[in-house]
């Protein structure tokens, strides 16, 4: 994997980085490779897929009549699927990797940020937060991911799962009033999807240029910036991390 | 081992090889094929001691027993008389067939009286008030012409218990040569009979009695298409297009295809057959008695003959409780639904879809109206009855759309003596149910509405007398102030003289007339909005139902998050400049 070693990242500058708006002379703005390859095809897999269900939900649920019934159910359960066994293998790669680690919240700075994107952006003000090797999002977007990731995640894929097993409990007793629990929870975390999606399509416009975050996940490539340490050590174990110097 | 003895040598070369070993190819060979063409032989020509004829077979229909056993009643010797009466052909029946009319006199097709175990009520055509005719005490030799024997003509006594008044024929003769007259108390014409200048000839008991052979959907059909006073009136999905139909009409009847009786699946034993729909199941089980999973339709039936399991003529007794094909997502999707829809919901998208009208609306209110001192009729642009003096008003429909309601088998009636509520609408017979009783399903009916006469004063429905040459019956004498006191007089009752009309619902389970499964009815057809199931609940339906605060939240919560966004993309826009001040 050409993900950095757990030391490495641990031993570099630790979240006290996260509120430092000042550039160091120190610190050197290099292009590196930030999100992999299977990190891209995550992204991108579960952006799409996330598009088909909610759109082939939402035409489930009665807001949209774009395709029949029965072809909605299909779709929706075959890209449902799909997510299920490319989140699995999320889950194995985060773990395997450490990437995790990008995800525990971290509310040092989290008040930064919140005002920047409320305030400072539309006064020009710089971004409090600069990426790191070590961690790649900032307090706000941790939230949000570990949100997406622990609460309306599992809430879609929990009740899904019971949704397309209904076979094997529909004798319970009650069976009923628990599909109608399971289409509740299905139902108001789809909404909360949905809305999750716009605001995180939304900020992807943030960055330098409109494009700047979107190019960014498509190429894996961002500057951020690298102490000698990290520099030196990139250049000698993982040269394909960095682009070379412009 | 002998093929390695050819091994590289095949195609044989017949040159190359001995006479010896030819021969023995031969008679080998011939060894071979000889079963396969004894085989074709037998499905080609007459089994060599069977009765039936192949041409006789082809047209015979499926029914639960195979046709063709070891009796050709034609040549019967005790069959070759000329029979002078029902009676007595039934007496020649009997001298072999020693149980059949003792069998027969134990079923509902015969006591017309059946106690309803789940509510305690006594039901049967005996007793019951219908949304149709009425009542059939005092009104019985027109009424009893479909009892199955001879001459019951007082339903305050029990049928005739001879074993001789039991009818063998209309359930076992060809069509074409027995009927039951219609005003004859069961009984056929013995005599010819001219009725408005055309003359009726009796039929020919002889032949009759030689035609017999396992029912066909004909015999049970004379009956069954023609309740209500005509071809599929009172049903909805049996009628007389049931004799030969399409494919498109019903899949299992199909005369170019399985062509089954009904007793292919009413079939039971004993001259018992399931299927009454006093009491149904309306969410079968295919576990037998000792709780055993019965895999197959086979095994049910095997489990049904060794009495360990009640015989039941569902669906499911046949296609199991997952009838679609679990190996595909749309048949698990569909198998999903079989706990809570009835097979039928789905698969008779429509009823009185073969070209006969049934009866959807009886007004008995304007009954008695009279045209210059005369009866008179009007004719719907369909050339159905609108209005009868003798019936009051009517409505006919075909491809109905049926009635959808939570149905656990069981209906209570609203007999003589129960109250009824004239400002409401009173249900003949109440269908059972709740989406949570685990015993119902959704079910298909035919909602046939009616306004029948009750008593104003005790607030109970009442019998009627309808049919009769005095001077009483509604059908003779139009006057409803002398055949209501004359019916009611006829059982016992009391009648204050106060007649009332009431509107009625009648409930009439649909199960036959089941379309090809293309024809099924589609998804969006009830997960919409406004669809075939809108007034079902206690169910959540994906498509249909949502729930209200949740998506007004929902959609606020996504509306506003867009319009924030867009605020925010805006104020963006605006103080773009700001950016390279700083």
């Amino acid at each position: 994997m050409t993900d950095i070693p757990s030391s490495t990242s641990s031993s570099g500058p630790s979240s006290g980085r996260s509120e430092e708006l000042t550039i160091r002379p120190d610190v050197k703005k290099r292009a590196v490779k930030i999100y992999t390859r299977y990190e891209r095809f995550w992204h991108w897999s579960q952006a799409l897929l996330i598009f088909i269900l909610a759109f082939s939900g939402f035409n489930l649920h009665g807001t949209l009549s774009l395709v029949p019934f029965p072809l909605a159910v299909m779709v929706h359960t075959y890209a449902a699927i799909l997510l299920l066994v490319l989140w699995l293998f999320t889950t194995f790669w985060n773990f395997t990797t450490g990437q995790w680690r990008h995800y525990l919240p971290q509310n040092k700075g989290l008040f930064a940020v919140i005002k920047f994107y409320a305030y400072g952006i539309i006064m020009g003000a710089p971004h409090p937060y600069s990426k790191s090797l070590a961690r790649k999002q900032n307090a706000l977007q941790s939230l949000a991911y570990l949100t997406f990731m622990v609460i309306i995640g599992p809430a879609l894929w929990l009740s899904g799962i019971a949704y397309l097993l209904y076979g094997l409990w529909e004798t319970m007793q009650n069976s009923q009033q628990i599909f109608s629990l399971v289409a509740f929870v299905h139902t108001a975390a789809a909404f909360a999807m949905i809305t999750f999606v716009v605001i995180h399509v939304y900020m992807t416009t943030t960055g330098k240029t409109v494009f700047h975050y979107i190019r960014t996940m498509i190429t894996g490539y961002e500057k951020i910036e690298l102490t000698p340490a990290e520099e030196a050590y990139l250049e000698e174990q993982q040269p394909d991390m960095l682009k070379a110097n412009e | 081992m002998a093929n390695f003895a050819f091994e590289g040598r095949w195609p044989l070369d017949k040159t190359s090889m001995r006479p010896g070993l030819a021969t023995s190819a031969l008679v080998v060979l011939s060894l071979l094929l000889l079963p396969i063409g004894a085989a074709s032989a037998a499905s080609g020509d007459a089994l060599p001691h069977s009765p039936l004829s192949p041409e006789a077979k082809a047209s015979l229909q499926l029914s639960g027993k195979p046709a063709g056993g070891t009796a050709d009643h034609s040549r019967f010797e005790i069959l070759q008389q000329d029979f002078k009466s029902g009676p007595e052909v039934t007496k020649a029946c009997l001298s072999c067939h020693t149980e059949a009319a003792d069998q027969v006199q134990h079923t509902l097709h015969w006591k017309w009286q059946t106690t309803n175990e789940a509510t305690g009520q006594t039901l049967g055509k005996r007793t019951v008030i219908n949304a149709f005719c009425g009542n059939v005490a005092s009104n019985e030799p027109r009424c009893t012409s479909c009892h199955a024997g001879y001459g019951w003509e007082d339903m305050r006594k029990d049928p005739p218990s001879e074993p001789e008044a039991v009818d063998c024929l209309v359930c076992h003769a060809d069509t074409a040569l027995y009927s039951k007259y219609p005003t004859k108390a069961g009984h056929p014409l013995y005599e010819p009979i001219t009725v408005n200048g055309k003359t009726e000839m009796p039929p020919d008991l002889g032949k009759a009695a030689r035609s017999v052979t396992n029912p066909q959907r004909q015999n049970c059909g004379s009956c069954h298409y023609y309740g209500g006073g005509g071809d599929g009136v009172k049903h909805g999905d049996l009628d007389s297009s049931l004799n030969q139909p399409d494919k498109t009409l019903d899949v299992h009847m199909n005369k170019d295809g399985l062509n089954m009786a009904c007793t292919a699946c009413h079939a039971g034993s004993g001259h018992q057959w399931p299927g009454s729909r006093y009491s149904m199941e309306a969410k079968p089980t295919t576990v037998a008695r000792d709780g055993e999973e019965t895999k197959t339709a086979k095994i049910r039936k095997l489990d049904q003959l060794a009495s360990l399991m009640e015989p039941s003529a569902t669906c499911e007794s046949c296609h199991s409780n997952r009838p679609h094909d679990g190996s595909d997502l749309m048949g698990i999707k569909l198998n999903d639904h079989t706990d809570t829809v009835a097979c039928q919901t789905c698969h008779i998208p429509e009823f009185a879809r073969g070209g006969v009208a049934t009866k959807t609306l009886w007004d008995w209110s304007t009954a008695g109206k009279l045209k210059d001192g005369k009866p008179y009729k009007d004719m719907d642009e369909h050339g159905h009855p609108s209005y009868m003096s003798e019936k009051g008003n009517f409505e006919y429909g075909e491809n109905i759309k049926p009635f959808y309601a939570w149905f656990n088998g069981e209906t209570t009636w609203t007999l003589l003596d129960d109250k009824i509520d004239p400002t409401k609408v009173v249900e003949i017979n109440a269908l059972g149910g709740s989406p949570s009783d685990g015993k119902s399903r959704i079910w298909p009916f035919k909602q046939m509405l009616s306004r029948q006469p009750y008593d104003m004063e005790t607030n109970q429905l009442v019998y009627n007398h309808v049919f009769g040459k005095d001077d009483t019956a509604l059908w003779t004498n139009f006057d409803w102030s002398k055949s209501v006191p004359a019916a009611m007089d006829f059982i016992g009752k009391d009648f204050s003289g106060k007649l009332g009309f009431v509107d009625t619902h009648m409930y009439w389970p649909i199960t036959h007339m089941v379309a090809p499964k293309d024809q099924a009815v589609r998804c969006t057809e009830c997960h919409a909005k406004q669809g075939r199931l809108d007034g079902i609940t206690g169910i959540y339906m994906p498509g249909r139902d949502t729930f209200k605060w949740l998506d007004w939240i929902g959609y606020a919560a996504f509306g506003l998050t867009v319009l924030g966004v867009l605020f925010h993309a805006l104020l963006r826009i605006i103080f773009r400049n700001r950016k390279k001040q700083a």
